[in-house]
């Protein structure tokens, strides 16, 4: 096109405004903490949302706001809420307060919060057992390490992110008694240079091995660079170091979303929690690669064990670092509760939570 | 043969000149940005009305753009100050920082009393907090001659660690499972609403206050004569007996005085809590406001204006017309190119100078 054909065409767009939208579609909206393009947590929210357009075809309409700063958040919750959005999910955990404090002044607007634990009769909360994932590829991680000593770079010390370290760490010691963890936090959900210092850091404390607790792909392309194994977060991020990865834990959302739109497209919705994993298919694990066989074997049993209900990462008895044993909840293991209000290292884990 | 392209600078620069050049190069960049918005495939009609209309005429929108201008607002009147000088606080963010600390201090310290006299206290704490820190720039400058911009960047580090530091340890919520945050504040501590149903709160007024302060300051005090002859002609300021030091200490106090203010409101007013990344880099974001516009306070509390609408703007973007964050930052670079430009082309008029190869 010519110069002039290009401003003519712009000139003549801006007389003509998009009609506006249908009104009968139920609008579902979502707060992401990071860009869509984190390849990540953010990321795997938004396929499931995608999967939300893809199940209910010219019933639902989505709405993404992305890099929501938790401490700046209420006014994009309510941009949501007061556009017709009738189903919104806020996916990180501090949007708790705000999502709460909006949902008072939307009664009739349906919120999800991702990993809170306040709830309201227009707010219900989900979650899913991401430390199922970690107690496996602690197992591979004791396994495979060379030095005894493996690397994890957390992004704050919240139960959840406590709870992976130390299902993390039990899924190690369990196939090696003299493994070691090394803990980098990174104080950032989403930040790879942040991310990626950190695992600078462990590497250079003579970690062989890297796990993450944040959301971009940096700390495992840190480890690559240096030759060292590590794992995905979040989603398959096998394409970021695919000689150096083993496999990765990988949240799937979509079924859940799609069955929370469907509750509201039938007038089902009720505020509840949900907390569940590898058996329900929340949590799912990457292909086991870079590993010798009988490794990869003992992940698989590990996964199925998970599955079955038959093993858990948090099998009683459970030991702080203290030395003190945690009661034991739920009969041979420990309750959900106990696990998503954990705030303990288990014993053998080193160092004490930033407090 | 080639060009030569040259800046010859202007005798005299009219007033109309100044008065339309602010207004062309928001024009350049809105079109340039209609251009973009076009070619990713929206109607940029449509761009301009969600972006620049509707924050302006929306009630809701409205008290939402007047409460995100508040923080850019103060810090940026705090920066004029230090920027006409000639002396360079690039640490805001890390004065709004401590004024939030201070401040928000307070309110964990008087967590479950009641008072009229907290809010108050908490607020002359942030203006303290971001005061003591902007001194430390100050001192450093005048006691050991160490460049003012290095420090005072710096210790926005500084101030984030202490704040992450404190959320996680001392001032750590006990019910809080441990997130990083304070308790959250009572009403009592929190900036109430003006109007039923926003947000806005007072702290919108005390940052017209400091607006028309500054301007008159700068019109009508021989203090302000003092910071604008410091920075334009150091020698001659010194001549005429204004102590650059204490220039250097008063500049550096005000501007940390209303960074600290701008903390303290925005903790108490926004977040009702202390947790890490309150910040939002409003600090480092004012440093453009002031550019913008073009270091006189009204220009400051103008451009505030413009770049609360973008932001608020951007988010209806996102969800009206699914349009990328990464498009308001583009946006806001481009305003801010158009505007310096048009700036230097005030000053200076291009030549073209016809020279053999």
């Amino acid at each position: 096109m010519s110069r002039t054909g290009i401003l003519a065409a712009f000139a003549l767009s801006l007389g003509v405004a998009a009609p506006a939208i249908a009104q009968e579609k139920l609008k579902v909206g979502f707060i992401y903490v990071g860009p869509v393009g984190d390849f990540g947590w953010s990321y795997q929210h938004d396929e499931g949302r995608k999967a939300i357009e893809k199940a209910f075809p010219g019933r639902v309409e989505t709405t993404f706001i992305e890099n929501v700063p938790e401490a700046d958040s209420e006014r994009s919750i309510e941009q949501l809420a007061r556009t017709g959005h009738k189903l919104i999910f806020t996916t990180s955990f501090g949007y708790m307060e705000p999502t709460l404090k909006v949902a008072k002044k939307y009664p009739n607007v349906m919120f999800e919060h991702a990993t809170g634990f306040k709830r309201d009769k227009n707010v219900a909360t989900y979650s899913a057992k991401f430390h199922e994932g970690r107690f496996i590829i602690g197992k591979i991680a004791g396994k495979m390490t060379k030095t005894n000593t493996l690397g994890y770079v957390g992004a704050m010390p919240i139960p959840e992110v406590i709870a992976g370290i130390n299902a993390f760490y039990l899924g190690a010691k369990s196939v090696n008694p003299n493994v070691k963890i090394k803990i980098a936090w990174a104080n950032a959900w989403f930040d790879p240079g942040k991310e990626g210092d950190a695992a600078k850091a462990l590497l250079d404390q003579g970690a062989d091995i890297i796990t993450q607790h944040t959301d971009s792909p940096a700390p495992l392309q840190q480890a690559s660079a240096r030759g060292k194994l590590a794992f995905g977060q979040a989603s398959d991020m096998t394409r970021f170091a695919p000689n150096h990865i083993m496999t990765s834990i990988i949240d799937d959302w979509a079924p859940y979303y799609v069955e929370r739109t469907r509750a509201v497209l039938e007038g089902k919705w009720q505020s509840q929690d949900v907390f569940d994993g590898l058996a329900k298919g929340k949590v799912k694990m990457g292909p086991y690669v870079n590993m010798p066989e009988d490794v990869k074997t003992l992940a698989e049993e590990t996964e199925a064990g998970l599955k079955s209900g038959k093993i858990d990462a948090f099998m009683c008895p459970v030991v702080t670092q203290d030395g003190k044993t945690v009661e034991c909840k739920g009969g041979d293991r420990l309750t959900d509760e106990q696990v998503v209000s954990m705030n303990f290292y288990v014993q053998g884990v080193e160092g004490t939570i930033p407090k | 043969m080639s060009f030569n392209l040259a800046l010859v600078p202007r005798r005299e620069i009219s007033l109309f000149r100044q008065v339309l050049t602010p207004v062309i190069a928001l024009v350049v960049a809105l079109l340039i940005g209609g251009l973009i918005v076009w070619l990713m495939g929206r109607s940029p009609a449509k761009a301009f009305d969600v972006f620049l209309r509707e924050p302006l005429t929306d009630p809701w929108a409205l008290q939402e753009v007047l409460l995100k201008s508040t923080p850019l607002m103060l810090i940026s009147i705090g920066l004029i100050f230090c920027f006409r000088a000639n002396r360079w606080n690039i640490g805001a963010e890390g004065q709004f920082l401590l004024g939030g600390i201070f401040g928000g201090g307070v309110a964990i310290a008087t967590h479950g009393l009641s008072g009229p006299w907290i809010l108050p206290l908490m607020m002359l704490a942030g203006v303290a907090g971001g005061m003591l820190y902007a001194a430390i720039p100050a001192a450093l400058r005048n006691r050991f001659g160490i460049s003012e911009i290095l420090t005072s960047l710096m210790l926005v580090y500084v101030a984030e660690l202490l704040l992450d530091y404190l959320v996680r340890g001392p001032w750590r919520d006990p019910k809080g499972f441990n997130f990083p945050q304070s308790v959250p504040f009572t009403d009592a501590a929190q900036l109430q609403p003006l109007f039923e149903g926003g947000r806005l709160h007072s702290g919108f007024v005390l940052a017209l206050l400091a607006v028309i302060v500054a301007i008159l300051v700068f019109k009508r005090s021989l203090f302000g004569f003092a910071v604008k002859a410091s920075g334009e002609a150091p020698r001659a300021a010194n001549f005429a007996g204004f102590n650059e030091k204490r220039i250097t200490l008063v500049v550096f106090l005000i501007s940390g005085g209303l960074a600290g203010l701008a903390g303290i409101i925005e903790v108490s007013g926004q977040v009702g809590q202390l947790r890490p990344g309150f910040g939002q880099g409003l600090g480092f974001t004012a440093i453009i406001v002031a550019f913008l516009g073009r270091l006189s306070p009204f220009g400051a509390m103008l451009s505030s204006l413009v770049i609360a609408v973008l932001l608020i703007g951007a988010e209806s973007a996102q969800v009206s017309l699914k349009l990328p964050f990464d498009l308001t930052r583009f946006f806001m670079g481009l305003l801010l190119i158009a505007v310096l430009a048009g700036e230097s082309l005030n000053r200076y008029r291009l030549e073209f100078r016809k020279e053999p190869a």
